[in-house]
């Protein structure tokens, strides 16, 4: 539901960062505004706990400059992942228009990520959007973990969990250390605006 | 998973065209920045922003505000279902120099104010409900 204005040449988009609690999607946007803070022109706003977990949504937005003469502004969220915050998560996604999912590499989390894309395809089932249709890009995310000897789900297993039907790209990942956290952002906002290109011509 | 769902909306629910929005920023001008009120934007429930019109003192990060004006909207919305009530008419949050004014126009937009403590509530949303009556046709 990208906001296309003819008059001032100008759009803004919504993606979503989802996922389980702890996988990373607000280090992802943290990572994001340090790597970019000269041409992010505001502040990084984040509504947490004092236990500094997320309890509504983080957002970024984010000026990417001109495609097809149109000024594009991305306006990056993410969602709280704990389970018992599905009823602020759905608010969220109201209105996206691309979604990356962060899965959590650690072995025993291979359940919870199972859950949190399950829970996806529901929450989007009721703005009547499809899991199979929206732009998506999955990141498998704590590569970096394996250094330090924690046991980690091989990406053919979280390819088979996660996206043997659903195909999409994917990024093995680090919010932590910033590894393909900027690949996976591009993806995203190459495939929403692939979505949006019949709109703009 | 099964894909049963119907999915062609990657754009907006709505279509504004170039004499619509000028028709907004007219009576955002006209009846509401005219009137004392120091900043408006008119939001789509996704938190973008269809229009917006100040007075030229107000120097706030409106994409900020907007997105949190809507998932805020969209919160308080929800706790008024939990309660039984179809909305919660009033939406005011009440500062020591600025306050903000929260207007459902329809089901797509929201009119956000932004207004010193010059005005007073019951002029600000007289001015507010002839602006909505303005523009709530437009989707």
């Amino acid at each position: 539901m990208a906001f296309v204005n003819m008059r001032t040449k100008e759009v803004q988009a919504k993606v979503v960062y989802y996922g389980p609690g702890r996988g990373g999607k607000t280090t992802n946007l943290e990572y994001i505004y340090k790597k970019f803070r000269d041409r992010i022109k505001s502040d990084m706003v984040s509504i947490k706990t004092h236990g500094d977990r997320t309890l509504f949504f983080d957002f970024l937005p984010f000026d990417i400059g001109k495609i097809m003469g149109y000024d594009v502004k991305i306006q990056l969220y993410t969602v709280p992942g704990q389970v018992k915050y599905d009823a602020t998560r759905r608010l969220v996604l109201k209105g996206v228009d691309g979604m990356v999912f962060v899965a959590d590499s650690q072995e025993e989390q291979r359940k919870k990520n199972i859950l949190s894309l399950k829970n996806l395809q529901e929450n989007l089932a009721t703005y009547k959007k499809s899991i199979f249709k929206i732009p998506l890009v999955l990141q498998y995310n704590k590569r970096d973990l394996e250094a330090q000897g924690i046991p980690l789900l091989s990406l053919e297993t979280m390819e088979k969990d996660l996206n043997s039907q659903l195909k999409v790209p994917f990024f093995p990942a680090s919010a932590a250390t910033g590894d393909n956290v900027v690949a996976t952002m591009k993806k995203i906002i190459s495939l929403t605006m692939t979505s949006l290109q019949s709109v703009l011509k | 998973m099964g894909s049963n769902y119907d999915d062609h909306v990657v754009f907006t629910d709505y279509t504004l065209n170039q004499e619509e929005l000028d028709h907004i920023e007219n009576v955002l001008r006209e009846y509401l920045v005219k009137s004392g009120i120091r900043s408006v934007l008119l939001i789509d429930m996704a938190g973008n922003i269809v229009a917006k019109c100040d007075d030229g003192t107000c120097e706030h990060d409106l994409y900020s505000l907007a997105a949190l004006a809507s998932a805020n909207f969209a919160a308080v919305d929800t706790m008024a279902k939990i309660v039984g009530e179809n909305e919660f008419s009033l939406l005011f949050h009440k500062g020591e120099k600025e306050s903000i004014h929260f207007s459902r126009v329809n089901n797509e937009f929201l009119l956000i104010s932004i207004v010193g403590k010059e005005l007073s509530l019951g002029l600000l949303r007289l001015k507010i409900g002839e602006a909505v009556e303005k523009i709530k046709h437009l989707r």
